[in-house]
């Protein structure tokens, strides 16, 4: 579903990527994991162009999407990502942040829609007014926003929420847009200890459902539990990929040893 | 003080009977006109140029643009407001062959003025807004104008409110300079009161009176309008 080709970023002099070769398919769940410096979040970055990539390619459903003439606002759209500080939007209320993007979406296929038509063809899909868009998306929004059990936080603005409110709030976001694979980058880093574990449990639920997922996180337990596959990077190459049992029973690579010995 | 009283009595014969109110009233809507639309379309057009000014420069474009932008920003804060009047209404339009009362001029010279201020303004405001809000617009498939006018643009109009109201009542403030081009203003108005009873203590006094309650008014708008976009952030 994702794969890289020799991909590489340099910030000015620093090179922070080294030619990264992965391929991600259906279903996965990869957990990466490194020392801060690594480069883990700049690839992760990387995999949805919110870092463009200095060389290589990033090939996402088939394009290559680190390619400047692709729109790749079109490919975002499937592909989730949660922040480490949530971004959630600050001027919009919960719901407000949930519906935004599924209703700027389907807001522009109706004018694509209406365009076609004035031009005498047929449009691809019956074009729903903007009363039904919205009514469709906040139907939706609400569905999401029961699933985490926060309906009654609807209306309200993110600055209320806890920390562990706001960062579930982010990833429903990211899934009103039903995409292929959503991206975790650091999603409980900033959050405190107590509220870690509803943003886990909720990830782990999404992960039982299917959901392809690459996640950047120093929650090893986390990686332990649900990851197909770990990865260790550290000075910004895959130093070690295994599936969780062997990368954490029986680490090859010396730095990974040191760094398991560390951290666990 | 016996003076004082003799002066607001002549005062008043001029403002009353001699019909001073009606250039009064007309000043003060001048100044009001000129300040109120030079705002607004200098609020459009600093929006612009911020927009430009924050463009990530990797392509030709947003680079020729943003060189545009500075000289235009240049400019119109490189030279005082007075000059820039006289310019465009000395030079430019009769260069130009266009005809245009001055007050219109007045409107699109502070518009233009302002702008370049609004525009160094709005970029501080926009900067001022967490890098992740575009970061989160993007990452959900918004394009970039989108997000920033849904998402960031509203973020950082809040964050400068109260460096707007500053630059709506320097503007007001500065209407005066119009009576270089001969429009009317409330400056303009008093001095003729003045000129035609060769009295000028009382005129001047009510005239920075106005300005003051003027001012007042408008701080206080301004002060209603932070606190109801503010409560949006902390209501239920």
């Amino acid at each position: 579903m994702i794969e890289t080709i020799n991909l590489n970023k340099s910030f000015g002099s620093l090179h922070v990527l080294k030619d990264i070769n992965i391929k991600i398919e259906k279903g996965e769940k990869v957990v990466i994991v490194g020392p801060s410096g690594s480069g883990k979040s700049t690839f992760l970055r990387c995999l949805n162009c919110m870092e463009d990539p200095t060389s290589g390619q990033v090939i996402f459903n088939g394009v290559d999407i680190a390619d400047m003439s692709v729109n790749i606002n079109i490919h975002r759209q499937k592909m989730g990502m949660v922040f480490q500080h949530f971004n959630l939007f600050n001027n919009k209320t919960v719901i407000e942040n949930i519906m935004l993007a599924p209703v700027y979406v389907e807001k522009k296929k109706r004018r694509a829609g209406i365009r076609q038509k004035l031009f005498g063809k047929q449009p691809a899909e019956p074009i729903k007014s903007v009363k039904e868009i919205k009514a469709q998306a906040h139907a939706q929004a609400m569905e999401l926003l029961a699933r985490i059990g926060l309906q009654d936080k609807a209306d309200v603005y993110p600055s209320l929420l806890s920390g562990g409110q706001k960062q579930r709030v982010a990833i429903v976001r990211s899934l009103a847009m039903q995409p292929d694979v959503i991206l975790f980058d650091e999603p409980t880093s900033a959050l405190d200890p107590e509220m870690v574990g509803e943003v886990l449990e909720l990830m782990k639920d999404l992960a039982n459902q299917g959901m392809t997922m690459v996640v950047v996180t120093h929650e090893m337990g986390f990686a332990r539990e649900v990851a197909t596959r770990v990865i260790f990077m550290d000075e910004g190459r895959i130093l070690e990929e295994n599936n969780p049992k062997d990368f954490f029973e029986h680490p090859q690579n010396p730095r990974l040893k040191d760094f398991l010995s560390k951290v666990l | 003080m016996g003076n004082f009283d003799k002066k607001i009595e002549t005062f008043l014969n001029v403002f009353i009977d001699g019909g001073g109110y009606k250039t009064v009233i007309e000043g003060l809507k001048n100044t009001l006109l000129i300040a109120i639309l030079g705002l607004l379309l200098g609020i459009v057009i600093g929006t612009l140029i911020a927009a430009v000014r924050v463009l990530p420069k990797y392509k030709t474009l947003p680079k020729v643009l943003n060189g545009i932008c500075s000289v235009y920003v240049g400019f119109f804060r490189g030279t005082p407001m007075v000059v820039q009047l006289l310019v465009f209404y000395y030079v430019l339009l009769p260069l130009l062959g266009i005809r245009m009362d001055s007050v219109t001029v007045a409107t699109w010279v502070f518009g233009l003025n302002s702008g370049a201020y609004i525009s160094e303004i709005m970029r501080g405001g926009i900067l001022s807004v967490d890098p992740g809000q575009m970061e989160g617009g993007r990452s959900v498939g918004l394009s970039y104008s989108t997000t920033m006018l849904r998402i960031v643009i509203p973020q950082a109009v809040k964050n400068i409110l109260p460096t707007m109201g500053n630059e709506f009542i320097a503007l007001i403030k500065e209407t005066s300079v119009v009576s270089f081009v001969g429009a009317t203003d409330l400056y303009v108005a008093f001095n003729n009161m003045g000129s035609s009873s060769y009295e000028f203590m009382v005129p001047y006094l009510v005239m920075a009176l106005i300005y003051i309650v003027l001012v007042l008014v408008i701080s206080l708008l301004i002060k209603l309008l932070e606190r109801s976009l503010r409560k949006s952030d902390r209501n239920h």
